[in-house]
């Protein structure tokens, strides 16, 4: 019975002091909220409205009702039309669309030749899930209202572009660089400032001439550096052992990544001036982690998610990071192709610490 | 008056909610000399002082600490300044040296003087043998004279201390005044505060706080004269029924037992203190003998923390 009374002493003690940490308690509530809302609503296996153009070189009426079916499919959402194939694989490369159609100028004739394909679909196989789509469109029905009689295989080809071996290595690395720089600069950085008012350290430092801009910019240079050597071991380890490339500029990609850097230790002080323990700290940084790794284009194509899910993953800064190293790693694109993830980045990074340097007064009241 | 100041506070006022922690504070603190502030826990020191370094915003009325105006030029304040807080606040995972060095850089000090002033300071505060020590492993006393060491590093003209003893044992108490002393002699002025009494008495002035407000002030032996109290001193076999026939006599202010001693005290205005409490006893039966007693600082203390108490009754 002692035995008893002393573990009910203890229960009793752990409920009143988790029930005075309010963001423990909502972290209760909202974990479970936030990953059933992720996985069950925002995240969507039956991709829809992927980002296409057309280049059609026949511009018949039996082409332009090809294009109008495959429009129907909801699948791709043509958003541009072009008149070169070349253009397609422009478009392609800037991110701007992840299926390029081309129409060949023959397409009537091809329509009713068995050997050989009348459109030929460009994917970006950059991004992991686009590629099956696209293999999916290939079997999409196809019923021209003319009596002209159509091939029933082979009307279209998917031509993969970027990683036409299709191994999954090549297209996770990228991204996953994005997820491992998030999650350490995150967590290194949150539990920063709380970490020095937890030991008072923070009450001798505020005491001195320090500013609040010379500590946070003091606290983040070396972490930027850790996350440089981070990324100099991933890419090595991708290419040795997976065989994972990186066609475009390397100095392009130590850019973005030291700007993505910047941005994620920005947050992580922000956060670290709003939180009291490191425990909490932490709770907000695997709070912020989920939806990086599931909204940002990593694990599920950004164009399949519902427009709010499409938001959300436009405000964090992996999403940006993640298009502009699978841009630069493997379509050979350079930060001008996609100058605006760049300085999305860099002005999160500015106003996440010049928000965390306002929080962060010098005064205790 | 033309005695230098180096902190001049006028109604200073801290209200947290509805908690004035603070109330009203007039403060001169003569240059170059050690001033107290004395006070129970929850009597507005630390916080009096974080005012004073411009840490917390005062509610009402303003403090010129070294000429400087508080409130709206606190960073220009900061390097004339030292500040040792109640908590040990240097880095626990950096060795002595380390923890010296980066007070060093954080307070511009000239780089071609760092490595002999932190030789001085190591030989001055005995941690020499410790150089190469992690902070966080010292002893309590040890840790004190780093944290001292810290806050005099850039030549601070005010020091302020927050209760720097509270964690250490007697004999480093002893050492640790010693060593502001030698600072006081050296022109730094120094503001500590304590609830020790045997603290309090070494310093040059002090200010006895509670509840927030100023009760007292002056130097301790001026303290010590002035209480307005008779203070009867009562020897009994049966201290605790001395006691309980005392403090039914409608005009003893105060009872407070030291082993089988018994300190009165009694306002002045009452006539001859000493032969009531001797009646009282007598009457009741208790054997004791009484003499009057010079008032110490404690009993100063008790004398200016009952007013307030006897006012509202």
């Amino acid at each position: 019975m002692k035995s008893l009374s002393r573990l009910m002493a203890i229960t009793r003690k752990e409920v009143r002091q988790l029930s005075r940490d309010k963001l423990t308690f909502a972290m209760i509530v909202g974990i479970p909220l936030m990953q059933i809302l992720l996985f069950g609503y925002a995240i969507n296996m039956d991709v829809r409205n992927l980002k296409a153009a057309v280049a059609d070189e026949a511009n018949t009426h039996l082409s332009r009702e090809f294009i109008s079916q495959l429009n129907e499919t909801q699948v791709a959402n043509i958003h541009y039309r072009v008149n070169t194939a070349a253009e397609l694989e422009e478009l392609l490369r800037a991110g701007e669309i992840s299926i390029g159609v081309a129409i060949y100028p023959d397409f009537d004739r091809r329509v009713g030749d068995n050997s050989r394909a009348a459109v030929h679909l460009l994917v970006d196989g950059s991004d992991p899930t686009t590629v099956g789509v696209a293999n999916g469109l290939r079997n999409m029905p196809i019923a021209f209202d003319t009596t002209h009689e159509a091939n029933k295989k082979g009307l279209i080809e998917v031509r993969p572009y970027y990683n036409p071996e299709r191994r999954t290595p090549v297209n996770v690395v990228p991204g996953l660089i994005g997820v491992i720089l998030t999650m350490t600069m995150m967590m290194f950085t949150a539990v920063a400032i709380v970490r020095e008012r937890e030991r008072g350290n923070l009450e001798l430092l505020i005491n001195t001439p320090v500013t609040s801009a010379e500590l946070m910019v003091g606290k983040v240079l070396p972490y930027i550096l850790i996350g440089l050597i981070q990324l100099a071991l991933i890419l090595v380890v991708g290419n040795i052992l997976f065989d994972v490339p990186v066609r475009g500029s390397i100095v392009d990609l130590y850019i973005a990544a030291s700007v993505f850097i910047a941005a994620n230790l920005g947050l992580g002080l922000f956060m670290s001036t709003a939180v009291k323990t490191q425990f909490q700290a932490m709770q907000l940084t695997f709070f912020l982690l989920m939806p990086s790794i599931l909204l940002s284009g990593f694990v599920f194509p950004f164009d399949g998610m519902p427009v709010v899910a499409q938001y959300i993953g436009e405000a964090l800064p992996i999403t940006h990071f993640i298009r502009l190293t699978r841009g630069i790693m493997l379509r050979e694109a350079s930060l001008g192709d996609l100058p605006f993830e760049l300085i999305y980045l860099g002005t999160f990074a500015v106003v996440a610490m010049t928000a965390a340097a306002l929080r962060f007064s010098k005064r205790l009241d | 008056m033309n005695v230098e100041l180096a902190i001049r506070a006028r109604g200073l006022s801290k209200h947290f909610g509805d908690l004035r922690a603070v109330d009203h504070l007039d403060l001169d603190v003569p240059k170059a000399s050690i001033y107290g502030f004395l006070g129970p826990n929850g009597s507005g020191k630390s916080t009096t002082i974080r005012m004073l370094c411009g840490l917390l915003t005062p509610t009402e009325g303003s403090a010129d600490v070294l000429g400087i105006e508080v409130l709206k030029r606190s960073s220009e304040l900061k390097p004339k300044i030292g500040y040792m807080t109640q908590k040990f606040s240097l880095f626990g995972d950096l060795t002595v040296t380390e923890n010296l060095k980066f007070i060093a850089e954080i307070y511009s000090f000239p780089k071609s003087e760092t490595a002999s002033r932190i030789d001085e300071l190591l030989e001055k505060y005995d941690l020499i043998d410790q150089r190469i020590q992690f902070a966080g492993t010292l002893s309590g006393g040890q840790k004190q004279r780093l944290a001292l060491a810290c806050a005099v590093l850039h030549k601070p003209q005010l020091l302020l201390l927050d209760e720097p003893t509270s964690a250490v044992d007697p004999q480093s108490r002893r050492d640790f005044w010693a060593n502001l002393f030698r600072l006081a002699e050296g022109g730094t002025t120094i503001l500590v505060s304590t609830h020790y009494m045997d603290e309090a008495e070494r310093c040059h002035k002090l200010a006895i706080l509670d509840h927030g407000v100023k009760v007292a002030d002056g130097s301790p032996e001026d303290l010590q004269a002035s209480t307005g109290m008779t203070i009867v001193e009562v020897l009994a076999d049966d201290p605790y029924g001395a006691q309980t026939v005392i403090h039914d006599l409608p005009f003893v202010a105060s009872v407070t037992q030291l082993g089988i001693r018994l300190r009165v005290l009694i306002p002045e205005s009452v006539d001859d203190a000493l032969g009531l409490v001797d009646r009282a006893l007598k009457n009741r039966n208790v054997t004791a003998t009484t003499h009057i007693a010079h008032a110490t600082l404690e009993d100063v203390f008790v004398a200016v923390t009952l007013k307030p108490a006897e006012q509202a009754a």
